[in-house]
């Protein structure tokens, strides 16, 4: 068989599989936990006629972005700094490797103090998870850049900064995308946390809003519909990925 | 004449730390690159050639001594006119033939046209007129080589450094790319320094080669070859070419029984 044909049948015989355990799960539990696969779909077309639902999904694609801009260009920019910079580096990363496997929501009081209630808690949440990874593969991927481009980069008489966007940025590119496909997941973890537990707006405030109310349909539904956009990008990002990778060969 | 390049008194102290004592790499030496020779340097490993080559490059200091290109001293910065192939292969993965041998020329003023027309007639005169849009992972060593020499010469250097250039290529792709450097040299008009640990290509390419001692490497015999400036690969046939490599050899050897005692 044709191997493309074979993956994408792959994809579809593990989305069945999904929703029959989905299905099974729903007629083991019931509806007081968990609404089956076919209500739950006729429920996000329900909510997506409601004005209050778009507001909601707004607020945390905006919350999203913004948080995702900072986790990406300030990751970026740490991350070749200190690369570039052996001592910092060496200093550096060991806080990183601590701060990245330290439960983030500890530190949530400490923000809220800092931020307040609203947008500006949840995307600082939002971006110190989406951070640390971009920090982390940018920096790792200029240390091991070989040390014969940034030779031929000063026989090429670049400045520092011209080296750094020319040879150290595209060399490291397949390594940065790693990390931006890491950091996307999480950026979007953090803004979602953040709305669960200290906003009045968002699909997270939604969904810990319909937990209170005991309306699992409206929770099932949102939480598919992020599961599915959040899987969605990561596909894409992870062909990105694997297509820079392959060229760097 | 006054020498293109020169070295004068140069020496080369790797500064020790973490318990390591400082390393004596090279010199003092003393050299002086004629305007338009290609000069080889060989010497046993861990002599110190590739230093010789960064120091004259200006990618690293000398600890004592001077350098100068053009009469100006080196120092700090490669000159403009200087131009680096190393044996590493230095293409850039991220862009095809094209933007890699462009690479110098974009962002420096000069109008796409002129641009263009520069990669152009460098791709041909490499033989990767076919070649443009690959990218390095698509081609072999040699040709990956190719794409090197290529980025260098569109910026029209004066000075070519060579850093064993062919060192990771096999044997028939070394004797044909020897070719093609003599052709370069000879349509440039550049000064071409070569470092190379093979005896045979220095002798077959060089008007002069330079055989340096055993770490802290120095320079033990200087040779002229007298070959005509035509000349290619069919040299290895001539009777005087294999008289040549012995006597290269019979001041190397010693040189390079230290070598081994000391690693």
């Amino acid at each position: 068989m044709n191997p493309a044909i074979a993956r994408h049948l792959d994809f579809l015989l593990v989305g069945i599989g999904l929703l029959a355990i989905w299905q099974g799960l729903f007629l083991w539990i019931g509806e007081t936990g968990i609404s089956s696969p076919l209500q739950t779909i006729r429920h996000l077309g329900a909510l997506a006629e409601r004005q209050m639902f778009w507001t909601h999904a707004w607020a945390t694609l905006d919350a999203f972005l913004r948080s995702l801009l900072i986790a990406a260009v300030g990751g970026i920019v740490i991350g070749l700094w200190l690369g570039i910079g052996k001592v910092a580096g060496q200093v550096a990363e060991p806080i990183l490797v601590a701060l990245y496997s330290l439960p983030k929501v500890t530190l949530y009081p400490v923000i809220l103090l800092i931020f307040g209630l609203g947008l500006s808690a949840k995307v600082a949440f939002g971006a110190i998870h989406g951070i640390i990874p971009v920090i982390l593969f940018t920096m790792s991927a200029v240390r091991t850049i070989r040390p014969v481009l940034i030779k031929t980069a000063k026989v090429m008489r670049l400045s520092p900064a011209k080296t750094a966007w020319r040879v150290l940025m595209p060399a490291a590119l397949p390594e940065i995308v790693t990390g931006l496909r890491i950091g996307f997941s999480l950026t979007l973890l953090g803004v979602l946390i953040g709305e669960m537990f200290a906003s009045q707006a968002g699909l997270g405030f939604m969904v810990i809003n319909a937990i209170g109310l005991n309306d699992t349909e409206t929770m099932m539904a949102v939480t598919v519909l992020m599961i599915v956009l959040a899987g969605i990008a990561n596909v894409l990002l992870l062909a990105l990925d694997h297509r820079l990778h392959r060229r760097a060969g | 004449m006054s020498a293109h390049a020169a070295l004068a008194g140069v020496s080369r102290v790797y500064p020790g730390g973490d318990g390591r004592a400082p390393l004596h790499a090279l010199g003092p030496i003393d050299l002086a690159l004629r305007p338009g020779e290609f000069f080889a340097v060989v010497g046993p490993s861990g002599c110190g050639k590739s230093t010789l080559l960064e120091v004259l490059a200006g990618l690293a200091p000398a600890s004592e001594g001077t350098v100068t290109f053009e009469g100006s001293p080196v120092a700090g910065a490669v000159p403009e006119g200087v131009g680096v192939v190393f044996q590493e292969d230095a293409s850039f993965p991220w862009a095809n033939v094209y933007d890699n041998v462009a690479f110098g020329l974009q962002g420096s003023g000069l109008d796409r046209s002129e641009i263009d027309a520069r990669v152009r007639s460098a791709l041909a005169f490499m033989g990767l007129r076919d070649f443009a849009s690959a990218y390095p992972a698509q081609l072999s060593g040699g040709m990956r080589q190719r794409v090197c020499i290529a980025r260098t010469l569109v910026l029209k250097p004066r000075l070519i450094l060579l850093d064993e250039p062919f060192g990771a290529l096999d044997a028939q792709t070394r004797l044909l790319m020897g070719d093609e450097v003599l052709r370069l040299w000879r349509e440039t008009g550049a000064t071409v320094l070569l470092i190379t640990h093979a005896l045979d290509e220095a002798a077959m390419l060089a008007d002069r080669v330079g055989v340096m001692s055993a770490r802290p490497g120095r320079f033990i015999d200087v040779v002229e070859t007298g070959w005509p400036r035509e000349r290619d690969s069919r040299l290895a046939e001539r009777p005087d070419f294999g008289a040549l490599v012995a006597r290269l050899w019979s001041s190397l050897r010693v040189e390079s029984i230290k070598a081994l005692g000391h690693t």
